[in-house]
């Protein structure tokens, strides 16, 4: 019985449990019952995980109002991916939120704080699950206007004006994508993404359908940060409260890049269509560049928080590069990439968080010497850090490994010497980190600071692992992600 | 018999060592390296630990001749080097030092290439903290270009061995040859850590800015790994032997000037490093033999050394040729294990480099290369020159400096007495160590020609050295270093060496100035554009943002409609 409404369920949780939080107004509770809402939405995506994988695509009629008509949550492989990257990221940050948010918020703020979270957390579930155009739209603005207060909502005086910009950007490109969306439905007369992905072949050279593809192509790339409109991202990043940089770097933009999968591969017909458009070319030029002009930018950085910010920016260029080679290799590089990548950035924020914490500060100088005060979390960004690089025994490796495998593939030898320069670029802004941490004295700040609390570690700790056992076992990551691709290509949906 | 990687005895090891205290750490640090010894002496060859790890089979233990070889040799060289560094307090050190170890020795018995890079950049971030520890501005400035450079290599090595996987659909560890494009992007992987000619400048820039106990590990491990890769990837791959020949002569070239003794060490370590290649490069029975034989000894003789000059700066805080010279009075323990160090790299009979540097040379001799037995003969002369006599002289002899520090610490002493009494005893039994060669030797290295050209070049050179001394032409300090290379401006053409040996010094600091000046504007353009207030880095308008989004949109419908038309 409750198996048959897994995909309604997994937005209703959340989506019921923001009001309540609201509601009840008071720091502890509200984050009991965001702890239960996630992890319930967790079980929910390991639920239906198992369900696609034992029969295939669900379709699930929302309210019993058969599609096209009514809106139709319609799971596959694909975004059953995502949706446990999404809900398995949260249900690993909130336990770790409390700490943080308690020693910054009176009670009532407490309450808000988990209220938007849950909103957030329901628009990206949302987004991730439902079958329907329109919806998407709706549910990406119910993530993003959450996450515009999450972001305010920072210690720096400057979250204001990050979140402002992203509140324009985000805005823009919300709009940009119900302009595509609308563009589709004036020309197929339906918004359900089945449906369209059975009309749109016949019409698909039109001006219209063209027209909505470049609105979409905007709109998704300002969302998942695609060089050069990721100017929003590493304010808002950088200057939001911890637990908000590491659900967002985490979940967000990964989101981001699973609509694009879906417009580019699912609803515009695979592979022969996203060859026969510039796209390919035009996506590798912004990856690369993104890797490396972030990368640069990363390095020198004084605010650790940017400095991971940029390197998020860099990180998504690789997925995007995956993307950009339409094979099956490359998709699996891309989606493999996106899971890694959450966890390990998530985790990077998460552990940063346990820093200023206790410092109060993101300079580089201050956190100097930090190595011997916080030895379990600096050595948890080290390990992370090094996954960024993609050093062996890590998840990031198995990352590098189909990309490079993806480049060879299409013969492009020189793709494999820049991401391999790319990853010395990584070396280098981790080895600031750890030259700073381990190899200079203590600053002034970081003489009194006592290692983090464990209720923050531990959370923090599980991505670690994570990082590490994904590294080694790739069973889930490369498993999933090989039929995941293969379903993209084929258009089957 | 336990079938378990050796390697990893000492990695595993190593992350107990903080939590233990005075002389339980001691004990537990000796203990390591014995206990990996006990099971890789118990083990017959084959493969005997594979795990499977995305996929792949790895074969982390494949025990053959040619891996046993390196494997006892580099657990000795472990041990030798705990023994001296026990006095030593930071914990780091002894961590890092027994995990650089760990991870060379897990690379030797690797039997597949991602197991080999795994552990390759093990090596690479392990061995920085020996650098590190110095806390030096210099040693963090060195430290950071060697790992820049290592991980370059390791990055290399990936890259070769997914292309050779995509190719072949095989990882395992065996001859790679230089045939397709994988085996070169390899062989310039192993080309950097063995300090290939113009690959080779982060040996002499790293090495000596390690801490004084650092340098003895590092001059074991890392090109030695090299070397036995080599071995056993490009075997007889006849480029090899060029570049190894080039490479025993030209940093004789470079010692000439240098007046840091343990530099000095540094480049005969290269020259050395050599011999060892064109044995590789040859790639017969005999040459393979040999450059095992020759790093084993090697890796003794080189430790000791860089361990008595170490204890010099132990003691008096300089390495530097002008500022010491008449320690044998106070360090005369110290000062003849330093001797004994340099008879074996200048190869006087009776000493180990004697035994395994004959080997090479009668290798290169048997397959009629007589250029390059030449050219090793003139590098031999080089090396016992500029090292083996260098030295010893300038720090414990020569012109009293007036220093009288205390003879080395007991454990140093200890660590050299053992590594000493190795360097004899193998020159004296050279049996024993031909009993571990990966093949049969039937090779007598005491044979009347051998050792009579031998001291025939000894003779002449240490007379030269003699006379030049005595009849006062060798003045103090700085500057006889330069006329003690007359010796060879007189046999080989005065002019014109002296022309090649300024032309290079030249070329090489006007390149090297020319390349640090571009880096540095390169930086600066970075930072300009780049850094927190550079055009990419800076906070923009949002108007602007929305510029960019205006112009991605025009330029996707054109690209999009472009496609009709």
């Amino acid at each position: 019985m409750i198996a048959a409404h897994l995909p309604a369920l997994q937005v209703v949780i959340p989506l019921l449990a923001a009001p309540l939080c609201a509601i009840l107004r008071r720091g502890t509770i509200a984050w009991v019952i965001a702890v239960v809402a996630n992890w319930l939405a967790f079980a929910v995506s390991i639920g239906l995980l198992f369900r696609v994988l034992d029969e295939g695509v669900i379709s699930y009629a929302m309210g019993g109002w058969a599609p096209p008509i009514g809106i139709e949550y319609r799971v596959d492989l694909i975004n059953v991916f995502v949706l446990l990257v999404v809900s398995g990221v949260g249900a690993v940050i909130i336990p770790f939120a409390r700490a943080g948010t308690a020693a910054r918020f009176d009670s009532t703020n407490q309450a808000w704080f988990y209220t938007m979270y849950l909103l957030a957390l329901t628009g990206l579930l949302g987004v991730t699950i439902t079958g329907d155009a329109f919806n998407i739209f709706v549910f990406l603005e119910v993530s993003s206007l959450a996450s515009y207060v999450m972001i305010a909502m920072g210690r720096d005086k400057r979250s204001l004006t990050a979140a402002y910009q992203y509140l324009i950007m985000g805005t823009v490109g919300a709009t940009f994508i119900v302009i595509g969306v609308g563009l589709l439905w004036a020309m197929t007369g339906t918004l359900n993404l089945y449906d369209l992905a059975q009309r749109i072949p016949d019409i698909e050279n039109t001006r219209p359908v063209l027209a909505a593809l470049a609105f979409l192509t905007v709109g998704i790339s300002l969302k998942l940060a695609l060089f050069p409109l990721h100017l929003w991202l590493p304010n808002a990043y950088a200057y939001a409260p911890a637990v908000a940089s590491a659900f967002l770097a985490g979940t967000a933009t990964k989101v981001g890049i699973y609509l694009l999968l879906r417009f580019f591969f699912t609803v515009f017909g695979g592979e022969g269509f996203f060859l026969s458009t510039p796209l390919p070319e035009v996506f590798l030029v912004l990856s690369v560049v993104a890797i490396f002009a972030a990368s640069t930018v990363a390095v020198f950085q004084n605010n650790l928080k940017r400095m991971f910010a940029y390197s998020s920016v860099a990180q998504i260029g690789f997925i995007t590069l995956g993307i950009s080679y339409a094979t099956e290799t490359g998709l699996t590089a891309a989606l493999v990439h996106l899971m890694n990548h959450a966890i390990m950035k998530a985790g990077i924020f998460m552990l940063l968080g346990c820093v200023i914490y206790r410092l109060a500060s993101m300079r580089i100088d201050d956190l100097a010497g930090i190595g011997r005060k916080m030895p379990f979390t600096t050595a948890g960004i080290v390990i992370l850090g090094l996954g960024l690089l993609g050093v062996p025994g890590t998840s990031g490796f198995i990352s590098k490994w189909w990309l490079v495998l993806a480049a060879l593939e299409n013969g492009q030898w020189w793709l494999v010497a820049l991401i391999v320069i790319a990853s010395l670029i990584t070396m280098v802004y981790v080895g600031r980190f750890v030259e700073a941490a381990y190899f200079r004295e203590p600053s002034e700040k970081a003489m009194n600071v006592r290692e983090a609390p464990l209720a923050m570690l531990i959370p923090s700790y599980v991505l670690v692992a994570a990082t590490i056992y994904l590294g080694f076992d790739t069973t889930w990551s490369v498993g999933l992600a090989l039929d995941a691709a293969a379903s993209l290509l084929s258009a089957a949906y | 018999m336990i079938e378990f990687p050796p390697g990893l005895i000492l990695i595993l090891g190593a992350l107990l060592v903080p939590f233990l205290r005075g002389p339980l750490r001691a004990i537990w640090m000796l203990a390591l390296p014995v206990a990996a010894f006990a099971v890789l002496y118990s083990l017959p060859e084959g493969d005997h630990f594979a795990i499977s790890a995305f996929g792949q089979q790895l074969e982390l233990l494949r025990v053959d001749g040619l891996s046993k070889v390196f494997g006892y040799v580099f657990l000795v060289a472990i041990f030798l080097g705990v023994i001296y560094a026990l006095h030593v307090r930071a914990v780091e050190e002894h961590v890092s030092g027994l995990i650089y170890a760990g991870a060379a020795i897990g690379a030797v018995f690797a039997g597949d290439l991602v197991t080999l890079f795994v552990y390759w950049e093990l090596t690479a971030i392990s061995s920085v903290f020996l650098i590190l520890t110095r806390r030096t501005p210099e040693a963090l400035a060195a430290s950071m270009r060697y790992l820049i450079i290592q991980v370059g290599s390791g990055v290399l090595l990936l890259a070769g061995l997914i292309v050779i996987w995509h190719e072949t659909g095989s990882i395992a560890f065996e001859h790679i040859g230089i045939e397709s494009a994988g085996g070169v992007l390899i062989l310039l992987a192993f080309g950097i850590k063995a300090a290939f000619p113009l690959l080779h400048n982060w040996l002499q820039d790293a090495y000596p800015q390690s801490t004084p106990t650092g340098t003895v590990l590092l001059s074991a491990f890392t090109t030695k790994l090299a070397i036995y890769a080599l071995a056993r990837g490009y075997a007889g791959t006849e480029e090899l032997i060029w570049i190894g020949a080039i490479m025993t002569v030209f940093p004789i070239f470079f010692a000439v000037i240098e007046n840091d003794l343990r530099r000095v060490l540094v480049y005969s370590l290269n020259n050395q490093l050599g011999f060892m290649v064109v044995g590789v490069g040859i790639g017969t029975e005999l040459a393979l033999n040999g450059a095992a034989a020759h790093a084993v000894t090697h890796i003794l003789y080189k430790a000791l050394l860089f361990m008595s000059i170490g204890a010099v700066l132990h003691r008096t805080g300089t390495a530097l040729a002008s500022e010491l010279g008449g320690l044998f009075k106070s360090m005369p323990v110290t000062a003849v294990f330093c001797a004994i160090g340099s008879a074996s790299i200048a190869a006087v009979p009776l000493f180990s480099g004697f035994v395994s540097k004959s080997m090479i040379l009668s290798a290169a001799a048997h397959e009629g290369l007589y250029g390059v037995w030449l050219t090793m003969l003139f590098a031999s002369a080089g090396v016992l020159v500029y090292s083996g006599i260098k030295v010893p002289y300038f720090a414990f002899f020569a012109e009293d400096s007036g220093k009288r520090p205390q003879e080395a610490p007991m454990n140093m002493l200890v660590a050299m007495a053992l590594a000493a009494a190795l360097c004899i005893g193998i020159g004296v039994w050279p049996s024993a160590l031909f009993a571990i060669l990966p093949f049969d030797v039937d090779y007598v290295p005491y044979t009347d020609s051998h050792v009579l050209s031998q001291v025939q070049l000894l003779v002449f050179s240490v007379l030269a050295f003699v006379v030049l001394l005595r009849s006062g032409l060798y003045p103090k300090q700085l500057r006889s270093i330069n006329l003690d290379t007359d010796w060879f401006y007189l046999r080989l053409g005065r002019s014109f060496l002296q022309f090649a040996t300024r032309a290079a010094e030249n070329m090489h600091s006007d390149a090297y100035d020319l390349v640090v000046r571009r880096a540095k504007r390169f930086v600066e353009q970075l930072y300009r554009h780049h850094g927190p207030h550079g055009i990419i880095a800076r906070t923009w308008p949002t108007g602007s943002m929305v510029l960019w989004v205006a112009i991605l949109l025009v330029t996707y419908l054109a690209l999009y409609f472009i496609d009709i038309f």
